[in-house]
């Protein structure tokens, strides 16, 4: 479980983050919805450790991540897989050689057994023969693809995803989806999502928290979200012409 | 004061970059690929510059000593000196502050905005050490050997000059070349040339490393490396002459 205790994030005199605290549980996917500029990317990067929190602090199992430095923190972040919104391939490696990165990089594997690995995940995640390509050569929806499979080649215990449908088509979103809500369950995994695409909300929303302004606005899950009478919360879901549609 | 805040950001990422590399294999790898990236491809560009530089020098020395008394030799020793002294060593670092420091700073600096070196931090991977150490090292390792290589092509530049025009003979070229030869003018040009190395490389990782924004910003990046480290360079071989030839 991932808990974050009243932690606030400041850019200068500018507060980002407002006294949030919330937990994400293992085996569910867990939502991080709300509007452009509400700071859930922020929230992310926080929990990761990419941004220092200003206030409070972010456990993972118990184990105070932020009070730790960098080199004490290495042993967290080799169970954390990311899938970042443009996938944050290495340009100079092939397929295989991203995905085989966090292997040669934490464990002792034999090259045989990185490389049957390598396969293992890529084949779960549908890009089998696609060893030797490079991310320039990638369509939007097999980057994001490599970037799962990078992200769960060495058995993660915490996957983010900061927006992992953006600049992708309906359908190929709707892969991406099914693909991070079925690998959360088969690793049992906490996954985190980043999200503002309500197709992603009602589809994978075990658990949803909506941050407005920089507050944790409000907690529920896919079903509660399209009921709740909180109007914040229903500008942010009921916002385009389908949404508004099947309100009606 | 942005300076003082710049100097210390490039001291902190120094520090960073010179720690234990997380592992060896993997650095060692990484240290060939450079090797070939700063070196290897950098051969055809020195080769030419000194060629045509060498050639140059020994016209000029040919044109300014028109005095019958001064011995045609001198051509051959003035020649050899300027090339290993001054043009090898800083000429050819000012070119590779180009051609290496602009490709570097685009590469980490495309690196920081694709988020790369956020999936590298996050992995529990110390970026700077991973991405900035081995084309350190590289380039302190192969960046002598290109100005041995550019001292050599140098002083064939001027040998063609005795060669294909009446300002001198060959054998006055090759005689000049040779005389009163100091090992330590050599030593002294290698120890300039990795110094610069290391200015070239850690100003060009700290520019790509800082860079924010899109790709006007890596650009700007690219540009600042090229222009600083030239300065940085010509700043830098007053000093060491002075400390080394004085």
């Amino acid at each position: 479980m991932i808990e974050a205790f009243n932690i606030s994030k400041y850019f200068g005199d500018k507060q980002i983050l407002n006294n949030i605290s919330v937990q994400f549980e293992k085996g569910k996917n867990n939502l991080i919805i709300g509007q452009s500029g509400a700071g859930k990317t922020v929230l992310l990067k926080c929990l990761v450790g990419l941004y220092e929190v200003d206030e409070g602090h972010i456990d993972f199992d118990d184990r105070n991540f932020s009070s730790l430095s960098f080199k004490k923190r290495r042993s967290i972040r080799k169970e954390l897989g990311m899938l970042f919104q443009g996938g944050a391939l290495f340009d100079y490696y092939d397929v295989e050689n991203n995905v085989m990165f966090p292997l040669n990089m934490f464990t002792d594997m034999t090259e045989e057994e990185k490389i049957h690995r390598v396969n293992e995940v890529l084949k779960r995640v549908n890009l089998e023969n696609a060893n030797k390509k490079f991310p320039g050569e990638l369509s939007g929806g097999m980057i994001k693809r490599v970037a799962i499979a990078r992200a769960i080649a060495n058995n993660p215990k915490y996957l983010f995803c900061d927006e992992p449908n953006s600049g992708l088509d309906p359908k190929t979103s709707n892969l991406i989806d099914e693909l991070i809500a079925e690998i959360t369950v088969e690793y049992n995994m906490v996954t985190i999502v980043n999200s503002h695409d309500m197709n992603s909300v009602l589809k994978m929303g075990d658990h949803i928290s909506f941050i407005h302004d920089g507050k944790l606005w409000w907690q529920g899950n896919k079903d509660t979200i399209l009921v709740d009478e909180n109007p914040e919360l229903n500008a942010f879901v009921f916002a385009t012409e389908l949404t508004k549609r099947i309100k009606k | 004061m942005n300076l003082i805040k710049h100097i210390g950001t490039y001291l902190l990422l120094m520090r960073q970059v010179l720690t234990k590399p997380d592992r060896w294999r993997i650095f060692f790898k990484r240290l060939v690929t450079e090797l070939y990236a700063i070196g290897v491809d950098s051969f055809g560009i020195v080769a030419i510059i000194s060629l045509f530089t060498g050639a140059v020098v020994a016209i000029q020395v040919a044109y300014n000593i028109d005095n019958p008394l001064l011995p045609k030799t001198l051509i051959g020793f003035s020649t050899r000196q300027m090339i290993v002294l001054e043009f090898a060593p800083t000429m050819v670092s000012l070119i590779l502050a180009g051609k290496v420091g602009s490709a570097i700073a685009s590469e980490i600096g495309t690196m920081r905005i694709t988020e790369q070196i956020d999936a590298l931090e996050i992995m529990g991977i110390n970026p700077a050490n991973f991405l900035i150490l081995p084309k350190l090292v590289a380039a302190v390792l192969i960046n002598p050997a290109l100005i041995i290589f550019g001292m050599y092509i140098g002083i064939i530049g001027g040998y063609l000059v005795a060669a294909f025009t009446n300002l001198l003979t060959p054998a006055d070229y090759i005689y000049g070349i040779q005389l009163d030869f100091e090992n330590f003018t050599v030593f002294y040009a290698l120890i300039k040339t990795a110094v610069f190395a290391v200015l070239i490389v850690s100003m060009a990782g700290f520019q790509g490393y800082i860079v924010k924004g899109g790709s006007i910003q890596v650009g700007k990046a690219s540009t600042r490396t090229v222009v600083y480290s030239s300065v940085l360079i010509i700043l830098f071989n007053l000093v060491l002459t002075q400390l080394l030839l004085t």
